[in-house]
């Protein structure tokens, strides 16, 4: 009884990729890969979502730890707003940052006032779009492994006399590292993905705000084999992205 | 289990589907649904054009999409369900004639680009030249769209080498960079202008007199509510269609 409905969702989910490969332009594929639009879209994708990853995780890893570990009061209420962006439709994030780092923004007049610096329509401003749609799904990883660590580890170190932040890059932060490293393979999938925050807030200009997932709907306008093209390159991205993952996704019995 | 939510949400689901069902009648003379596809620029003029056309044909219901011209032609060559297609440029029109989607589209209006500023006019921006100043920021539209390619065409018959700061899908997406006062300048319509109102002001140029935008409309080939398609195409091309233009500050044929 399962089985159609279940076959009806395997095919609702790869037939569109099969698609993407079955009409993809093959006998021209090398030249369109090794454009020039082509390598500057990648390579600036590639950058932006290094970056927002990395910056995540900075960010990301401590603010997961407050939600584990630390007991406040409102923690909840901390946790649902700091992971709104994940529900939160991408241009409305997109808006929402013009709206506070844009030159007339609520702190953005005074970037632009005090050190005359405008982040709009650059490469940071592509970085923070990124940022604040990903992040939240490292943190949630992250708080996640967290919780389920032994924290016996930990009390043991401290009964060994280890200050806390030893404890935490020396226990703590070996004990997650799958989480870690899992939730910062997703964080980088959704930051290479990032389209509506991104064309919002920093704009689209070849080289320094156009990604790849912004150059795809361009190129679907004016030119669908090149948008093809763009397309099966993230598509290889992500499933490389998924392979790295697959101790933990593709056996099924993930945490 | 959790059956009372479930059996809400199979009833919520149900009523989503059935409710427009039964609010659309078949397309019949002049009654259904028109799916207007509009370039970005003719939001608001064809907006009251579709309230004109409700108003005359009671049972018409017109549905407006706007967009670049350019992803709306990609889009009826896709199958979108459109009636009517008013692109802003004969190239993206062509998109559409050579798919086999339209015959004989027709010049409904002209239109200028014009350069948009905040109206207090931060970058202190006078003319087409200032598009070169690498410190000031600037919005164009897409090379891809209409409104950017008309853009390439007057920079390189000016000589100029413009230095914009971003290149945005559609002419409505440049004009709010300026309304928000996130850009010192763009190049938009005319009418974009008009239709910001007192937030933006508009700077003429020589060179955009020369070089007049077409905007074309044609009933579609395959339009699933033909009859509607006349209706809404004629309304366009009368003198009320046209005096509603005008007043938006399109230039008429």
């Amino acid at each position: 009884m399962l089985l159609v409905p279940a076959a009806l969702a395997v095919a609702f989910l790869v037939l569109p990729l099969v698609a993407l490969v079955v009409r993809a332009p093959w006998t021209t594929l090398p030249e369109a890969l090794l454009s020039a639009e082509v390598g500057q879209a990648l390579r600036l994708s590639l950058v932006c979502a290094t970056s927002a990853t990395a910056l995540s995780m900075v960010l990301g890893i401590p603010l997961a730890w407050v939600l584990a570990r630390a007991q406040f009061r409102g923690r909840r209420l901390l946790r649902a707003l700091v992971t709104v962006p994940l529900v939160l439709p991408p241009v409305v994030g997109g808006v929402a940052l013009l709206l506070l780092l844009g030159r007339r923004g609520l702190l953005g007049q005074y970037l632009d006032a005090w050190f005359g610096v405008t982040l709009p329509f650059t490469t940071p401003a592509v970085i923070l779009a990124e940022t604040f749609v990903a992040m939240p799904f490292l943190v949630i990883a992250v708080e996640g492994a967290l919780r389920g660590a032994d924290r016996r580890y930990e009390d043991a170190a401290a009964t060994l006399g280890a200050s806390r932040s030893l404890i935490f890059r020396r226990v703590t932060l070996p004990l997650i590292a799958p989480g870690v490293s899992a939730g910062a393979v997703l964080c980088f999938a959704r930051a290479l993905g990032e389209f509506g925050a991104t064309i919002s807030f920093a704009g689209s200009f070849p080289g320094v705000t156009r990604t790849m997932p912004i150059e795809v709907y361009l190129a679907l306008e004016t030119d669908p084999p090149a948008a093809i093209v763009l397309s099966l390159v993230l598509l290889a991205v992500s499933v490389v992205v998924l392979v790295s993952l697959r101790d933990r996704w593709l056996q099924g019995s993930a945490a | 289990m959790t059956s009372p939510s479930l059996r809400l949400w199979v009833v919520a689901i149900a009523l989503a589907w059935a409710v427009p069902a039964c609010g659309s009648p078949t397309a019949s003379e002049q009654g259904g649904t028109v799916n207007v596809f509009a370039a970005a620029s003719l939001t608001d003029a064809f907006r009251q054009i579709a309230d004109e056309v409700e108003r005359a044909n009671p049972g018409l219901s017109v549905a407006v999409n706007v967009g670049a011209s350019s992803a709306l032609s990609q889009q009826i060559v896709s199958g979108a369900p459109a009636d009517v297609f008013a692109a802003a440029s004969p190239a993206a029109m062509a998109t559409v004639i050579d798919a086999g989607e339209a015959t004989a589209p027709q010049v409904f209006a002209r239109n200028h680009l014009e350069i948009a500023v905040p109206a207090d006019n931060p970058g202190r921006v006078d003319g087409l030249a200032d598009f070169a100043d690498p410190d000031r920021t600037f919005a164009l539209c897409a090379a891809e769209v209409p409104c950017g390619a008309a853009a390439a065409a007057i920079f390189t018959a000016a000589g100029i080498r413009a230095a914009p700061d971003t290149l945005e899908q559609d002419v409505r997406a440049a004009l709010s960079k300026v309304v928000l006062g996130e850009v010192d300048a763009a190049l938009v319509y005319r009418t974009d202008v008009l239709a910001a109102g007192s937030k933006v002001r508009g700077i003429g140029f020589p060179e955009a007199e020369q070089a007049p935008s077409d905007y074309l409309l044609a009933t579609l080939t395959s339009a699933p509510n033909a009859a509607g398609a006349e209706v809404f195409g004629a309304y366009v091309l009368s003198s009320e269609g046209q005096r509603i233009l005008a007043k938006a500050g399109f230039e008429l044929p």
